[in-house]
């Protein structure tokens, strides 16, 4: 698969009172063009990554409301899928150029949150949720508490392992200019946060953001990025080489294990087959963090480390920026601390890859990252996308 | 030069420990004590309302001067507990004081801002020498969904300022305001407790026009931090005002004296003027006094008030009748969460 990715670029993360989706959208959409060295007239498609414009926004014609916005008269599309609506829309994108209908492709990630009431935002995330978990009144920081109670009864995992997490991507935010968190957090700091669902405390939990990000992605081998001073031609360029989806049940209770997300491990395994690479070959990954046990359960569920195992190796430093030898994880800070506007979450994470791969990104550059993969999650994880990229 | 003639406040004596208001709701009460910096606060009785309120820090405010409530010639009641949705409070609270006929009664409302609005209206009648004296009370008995937030801290006081041009105990050397239409709380006509959005009431609603009605004053009045006593601000919990003060220059000791939402809570449009009557109640002659309200909605109006010598006698009077600030705080009967829940209409 030769997918190229054209131009990338994200607005900060965070709770951005004074711009509006459209603003949002505005600013991302121009970067990823003005990144690629096109003009809009260059895009055959948009796909747009949003879980909650019905719900919060009341808006749900999303495909047409952005592309008149960005002065655009092609097809365009919402694509939902909770979370993991970035990776997606993105996935669709690629799967368009794939079937021959398009030649360049935009993808838009946004989401606003922050303007809404926090229970009816914890209300709508709700809608990703099964009928079952509802009517029982649970939240996601509930249905991932007791992913987390389980991980740690069966592994022996602890709160401070959780905790090292958080501590972990917010050294890493605080090297990113557009995460929503630049401050510096210890195990302490974790451990005495407010209590949300045991054993998940405040610190725990990836917050309530704004943002949007954008990709252009092409079949063309053009050169793009001439513009800026970049030859992204033949060998330099930074190819999509997978793109995997897996689907899982939409509650907990109807999985045969809680201690792993099978559609992680599925879309996962896929997407290597599609590669022809393994977990041993990642460089740089950026993984759903949606709670501090989601990234413990993604490093083990993508193949990086085996089960019950990932948290002492987070702990110990193993994929940190300036102490791993092998891999990084979350580099931009992941969802806990570069935010979460969940329809932008999956599109950022290519963005922040396309830059790893590219050598452009700044404090936080992983020396010598070549191959990278994007772990977005939906729910509790009833989809997941995979995407790989390679420079 | 108009200023403050005399003040009064009311508290009611029942109080309630945030702590007991967490376990309610099985929330941890260290965890919520110190994140809201609130550790318990003032309830009303059953039989008390917003004119109650009014009506006690009013009568307490004229028992301390040599006043009498037929000279006021304008009476502002600001709330967001008015009894009546039509029906004026300031009517009531003037029959009751027996202030006459000849006046102009107003209600104001304007979340926790509506009196300090009063106060700056009466100013510019008072500077224009329309009246001879005003009065603007501030009471609430601050309404709150249960399990909301807001339960921890919204609480019932009142105070009233008795505003004039002669025989001042404080000089109102200069105000400003600062509006802008900012949703961050509400309450619609006909519905029981207020709606607020969250972490959006704090930076660009509270501090964004905190500082702007403050940076204001600071150019009018030609002064800085430094040049200040004592500085008071809405109090919303007991975060806010030291985050603001912090931010616009001033010590935690300049601070201090007016925080009494620590253990008396948020009561609304009382919050900044209890918080101003505890500073009145100890500063000294020629005390430059920095206040700030701040309303939902949103507006912040400032002042910059020095003392005169005429202060202390007020002071002592406030004592000797057992209504100083403090006297009052100290003055309390404890009560549980299910006597709060009855004492407030809620069951």
């Amino acid at each position: 698969m030769n997918i190229y990715v054209a131009g990338v670029a994200t607005t900060k993360f965070g709770e951005l009172w004074d711009v509006s989706p459209r603003m949002l959208a505005r600013e991302a959409v121009t970067g990823a063009l003005s990144d690629a060295g096109l003009s809009v007239g260059d895009v055959d498609a948009l796909f747009v990554g949003n879980m909650l414009s019905g719900l919060l926004g009341r808006q749900e014609h999303l495909g047409a409301f952005f592309a008149e916005e960005l002065g655009m008269k092609t097809p365009a599309f919402k694509v939902e899928g909770a979370c993991a609506s970035g990776g997606l829309a993105l996935h669709n994108a690629i799967n368009s150029i794939l079937a021959g209908q398009y030649a360049t492709v935009l993808v838009l990630g946004v989401e606003k949150m922050t303007d809404h009431k926090p229970e009816d935002v914890a209300t709508a995330l709700m809608g990703a949720g099964s009928d079952e978990e509802r009517a029982a009144g649970a939240t996601f920081p509930g249905l991932y508490a007791l992913l987390a109670r389980v991980h740690m009864e069966e592994y022996g995992t602890t709160e401070e392992e959780m905790a090292s997490v958080a501590v972990k991507n917010h050294e890493h935010a605080h090297l990113n200019p557009n995460a929503q968190f630049q401050n510096l957090l210890t195990v302490e700091h974790v451990m005495r946060s407010s209590k949300i669902t045991d054993p998940l405390k405040l610190l725990d939990c990836s917050p309530i953001s704004d943002g949007a990000s954008a990709i252009i992605v092409t079949g063309d081998k053009r050169p793009f990025g001439q513009t800026q001073g970049r030859q992204e031609t033949g060998k330099n360029a930074i190819r999509i080489v997978a793109s995997a989806v897996a689907t899982d049940t939409l509650g907990l209770a109807q999985r045969k294990s809680l201690t792993e997300l099978r559609a992680t491990r599925e879309a996962a395994d896929r997407a290597y087959a599609q590669a022809g690479l393994g977990p041993d070959d990642i460089d740089v990954s950026e993984v759903h963090d949606c709670f501090t046990i989601a990234e413990i359960f993604a490093l083990e569920d993508l193949g990086f480390f085996r089960k019950g195992s990932a948290a002492a190796q987070i702990t110990r430093g193993s994929v940190s920026l300036g102490q791993s030898k092998r891999l990084v994880v979350n580099p931009s800070g992941g969802l806990k601390g570069c935010g979460h506007p969940v329809g932008a979450t999956g599109v950022k994470q290519v963005v922040e890859l396309t830059e790893q791969l590219r050598g452009t990104a700044g404090k936080r550059q992983v020396p010598r990252a070549r191959v990278a993969l994007a772990h977005n999650v939906g729910g509790s994880g009833a989809t997941a996308v995979v995407h790989i990229l390679k420079r | 030069m108009v200023g403050i003639v005399s003040y009064g406040t009311y508290i009611p004596n029942y109080r309630i420990r945030v702590a007991d208001i967490a376990r309610a709701w099985k929330k941890d009460p260290t965890e919520v004590t110190r994140s809201l910096g609130v550790e318990e606060k003032a309830a009303p009785a059953v039989d008390e309302d917003a004119v109650t309120i009014a009506l006690e820090a009013a009568l307490r405010c004229l028992q301390v001067s040599k006043g009498k409530p037929s000279d006021i010639d304008a009476l502002f009641v600001g709330s967001e507990s008015h009894p009546y949705a039509v029906n004026p409070t300031s009517t009531i609270v003037g029959e009751l004081l027996g202030v006459g006929n000849d006046y102009l009664a107003v209600d104001l409302e304007f979340a926790c801002k509506a009196a300090t609005a009063g106060m700056q209206a009466i100013a510019g009648l008072l500077e224009s020498r329309a009246i001879s004296y005003g009065l603007t009370i501030g009471a609430d008995t601050a309404q709150s969904k249960p399990h909301d937030v807001l339960e921890y801290t919204s609480a019932a006081a009142g105070a009233a300022y008795l505003m004039g041009r002669d025989a001042l105990v404080a000089r109102l050397v200069a105000y400003t305001s600062f509006s802008s239409d900012t949703p961050d709380f509400w309450r619609r006509d006909g519905i029981r407790y207020p709606s607020h959005a969250g972490r959006f009431t704090g930076e660009p609603a509270y501090f964004a026009h905190t500082a702007g009605a403050a940076r204001r004053l600071f150019e009018k009045a030609g002064c800085q931090p430094d040049d200040i006593d004592y500085c008071v601000f809405h109090m919303p919990n007991g975060k806010f005002p030291r985050e603001i003060a912090r931010r616009l220059g001033f010590s935690g000791e300049k601070l201090a004296p007016s925080l009494t939402v620590t253990s008396l809570g948020n009561p609304y449009s009382a919050s900044m003027l209890v918080g101003l009557a505890a500073v009145l109640d100890i500063a000294k002659p020629n005390a430059r006094i920095f206040a700030v309200s701040y309303g939902s909605g949103a507006g912040s109006d400032a002042f910059l008030f020095e003392t005169t010598a005429a202060l202390p006698k007020v002071q002592n009077a406030q004592r000797k009748t057992k209504n100083s600030v403090q006297q009052q705080m100290e003055k309390k009967t404890y009560i549980d969460y299910v006597q709060y829940l009855k004492q407030t209409h809620k069951i």
